[in-house]
């Protein structure tokens, strides 16, 4: 059974968290996904690193060199992954570009991710309807979600067609940005939080970019589902490591 | 066979856009109205007065009598060097940042390795009072110090980029971030026949303004509209695009594709795409890129910044796998010589691209009846540093 519409059904605010694999360090993969879920953690999203990240601002990007350098490949993670069911019980999804799944092999990467026991995946620069055609029978086969993004300017019919074909939750991208450039959510995002939730959607909604702390992390909860916080993090792995994982996820929760 | 874009944007297997969300309203945008805007009347007048009164189009179609003697077949050359600005990339910022202003933009990103595209775009920029910004990989600024102050000068501002290797596919990716952070003021001008659909196409429509004069000047020349040969460096591939664009369905006009070796095609130090890449996706297109077999993009390299691209256009990968054009790679070394060999012959000093393709005429034998249409896409005064390095004149 996949874990991540249970998790959505949990009458909770969730807490998800997007690392880089690889980063700081080439073997803190299971350390940081262990630790992430023993501090309350509801849900993460494993980075697969990319040389061009394209849709990441500086701190992701800069991670994602640094696993590059570090070693880190797409069969070392998924080698690192392969007992973390043993461990670990929380939704898992795998965040990456496509070109490195298309290299792996497209069917091979989602039958690999069922093995280990990954949920889903969000891949950004796969588009909607190229998925929809080409790959959403291979994802499905293998029991996979595929998780979209909408952004401010998604237009009400693209949103509508999106929630049609997703069957987890949507990624609502905070404002038009790469990922970790805003401080604060203005007016101008609260409005757009409140529309979107009033469309009543089918999928939950989880709003990721630019929530950096508990006053970002309440500001987005008031009105969807759950929260992702991705730039934050890896700027705390930089500063702290990965032994005050506990203390960050409290700041943010408490 | 069919080597143009089909309704999908993709040329056979090639093409598409493989775009993040966020990105989805602005390239949408430009893909319902492109051809629209393109196929107004206005457009067009503005488009071709410009390109006239400019750029200073046509440009000759010179038939190169000592090079032709040396090499025993007929070469022209198409001179896009005479261009305003001193290369093709000319004709494609014209005719973008008329296309961003029917769009009502106005704040205009570009991308730039060698700095060509750079200085195309802030020329046309200046000419309509747009705000101007250019990405360029802070290793090439200091590579390219006068394209920079050029820039600079025609009241553009140029913005390092300080990412992955610091080169042009950085400076392609922080243009696209940008765009993502400014998705409703914002066109983004990309600089060859690369990117999502429906950039390709656009870009290499704007370019076919090169064939449409071969044609005609052929005619004038040669008493037909067809060459035998049509030769063209490819970095991106938007002069070889504009090159070939009237003749590709025509399968008696043979089209030869010219990538930078670097040091060696098989020396880690090399820009050929169609040798050393494999299908993936980069910059939003679905085409042959150089890549680890973990699907990172690599570095390439070559002398000229111009070809020191990691992927070709989505055409051009079509038209490799198809056989439709023959792909050549020439090094650092052959194109620097065939780029001398120009200048004491002619009296023309081509930009190192187009050195590149120059030196095909080693490599390969015409007949003496062939008539080898070579498009000479730039002028060398931007590579005169490269060359005293070189030859230590
Ligand atoms: C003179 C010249 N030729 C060729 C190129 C390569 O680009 P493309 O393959 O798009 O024509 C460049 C790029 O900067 C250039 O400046």
């Amino acid at each position: 059974m996949n874990r991540i519409p249970t998790k959505l059904k949990e009458n909770k605010k969730l807490l998800s968290i997007y690392f880089t694999a690889g980063y700081p360090s080439i073997d803190n993969t299971t350390t940081i996904i262990q630790n992430l879920e023993k501090s309350g953690v509801d849900m993460i999203e494993i980075g697969l690193p990319f040389s061009d990240p394209l849709a990441d601002g500086p701190t992701i990007q800069a991670s994602s060199t640094q696993a590059l350098k570090n070693g880190m490949t797409t069969e070392l993670l998924f080698n690192q992954l392969k007992d973390i069911r043993k461990t670990v019980s929380i939704p898992l999804i795998i965040m990456g570009y496509f070109n490195p799944m298309l290299q792996y092999g497209v069917e091979a990467f989602c039958k690999k991710c069922q093995e280990i026991g990954i949920d889903g995946l969000i891949i950004p620069d796969l588009p909607v309807d190229v998925y929809n055609e080409e790959y959403k029978a291979i994802f499905e086969k293998y029991g996979l979600i595929n998780v979209f993004l909408i952004t401010p300017q998604t237009s009400v019919e693209r949103i509508n067609f999106i929630d049609s074909i997703s069957n987890g939750f949507i990624y609502m991208v905070s404002s038009a940005s790469v990922t970790g450039s805003s401080s604060g959510f203005g007016e101008e995002q609260t409005k757009y939080f409140k529309r979107i939730a009033n469309m009543k959607l089918n999928n939950p909604q989880i709003i990721g970019f630019g929530i950096s702390n508990n006053e970002t992390f309440s500001q987005a909860t008031t009105h969807a589902k759950g929260a992702i916080i991705g730039s934050a993090f890896i700027k705390h792995l930089t500063n702290k490591g990965v032994s005050e994982i506990n203390s960050f996820v409290k700041s943010i929760l408490n | 066979m069919n080597y143009n874009i089909n309704e999908k944007g993709y040329y056979g297997e090639f093409g598409g856009a493989y775009i993040p969300e966020m990105l989805y309203p602005n390239v949408e945008e430009l893909r319902q109205n492109y051809l629209k805007v393109m196929a107004e009347p206005e457009f067009q007048k503005e488009f071709n007065q410009l390109l006239k009164d400019y750029v200073g189009r046509p440009s000759p179609l010179y038939f190169a009598k000592r090079l032709s003697k040396k090499y025993n077949t007929k070469i022209y050359l198409k001179r896009e060097d005479l261009n305003h600005t001193g290369a093709h990339k000319i004709n494609n910022t014209i005719g973008q940042i008329l296309m961003a202003k029917r769009l009502g933009k106005h704040r205009i990103i570009a991308e730039t390795g060698a700095g060509q595209h750079g200085v195309a775009t802030a020329t046309v920029c200046a000419l309509m009072g747009l705000e101007c910004i250019v990405y360029m990989g802070e290793i090439d600024i200091a590579r390219q110090a006068p394209n920079v102050a050029r820039m600079k000068m025609l009241g553009a501002s140029v913005i390092p980029a300080l990412s992955g290797s610091r080169t042009l596919k950085d400076a392609t990716n922080e243009a696209i971030r940008d765009w993502i952070n400014n998705p409703v003021d914002t066109h983004y001008i990309i600089g060859s026949v690369v990117g999502p659909h429906p950039y390709p196409d656009m870009v290499a429509r704007f370019q076919a303004v090169v064939s449409e004069e071969i044609q005609w000047q052929l005619q004038e020349h040669e008493g037909k509209t067809k060459p035998d040969y049509v030769v063209a460096c490819v970095g991106g591939g938007s002069n070889a695009a504009g090159a070939y664009y009237h003749f590709l369905e025509d399968t008696e006009v043979k089209l030869i594709a010219v990538e930078a070796a670097g040091l060696g095609v098989d020396s880690g130090e090399s820009a050929a795409t169609s040798v050393l890449g494999k299908e993936g996706i980069i910059h939003g297109s679905k085409t042959l890129l150089m890549q680890t077999n973990d699907g990172q993009i690599t570095e390439p390299y070559s002398i000229s910044a111009g070809l020191d691209y990691p992927g070709v256009g989505p055409m051009h990968a079509h038209l490799y796998k198809t056989g439709r054009a023959e792909f050549i790679a020439i090094t650092d070394d052959q194109a620097m010589q065939a780029g001398l060999e120009l200048c004491k012959l002619e009296g023309i000093i081509p930009a190192i691209e187009s050195s590149h393709a120059l030196a095909v005429f080693k490599q390969k034998k015409f007949q003496p009846e062939d008539v080898v249409v070579l498009s000479l896409s730039g002028r060398g005064d931007k590579d005169l540093q490269n060359y005293i390095d070189y030859f230590k004149f």
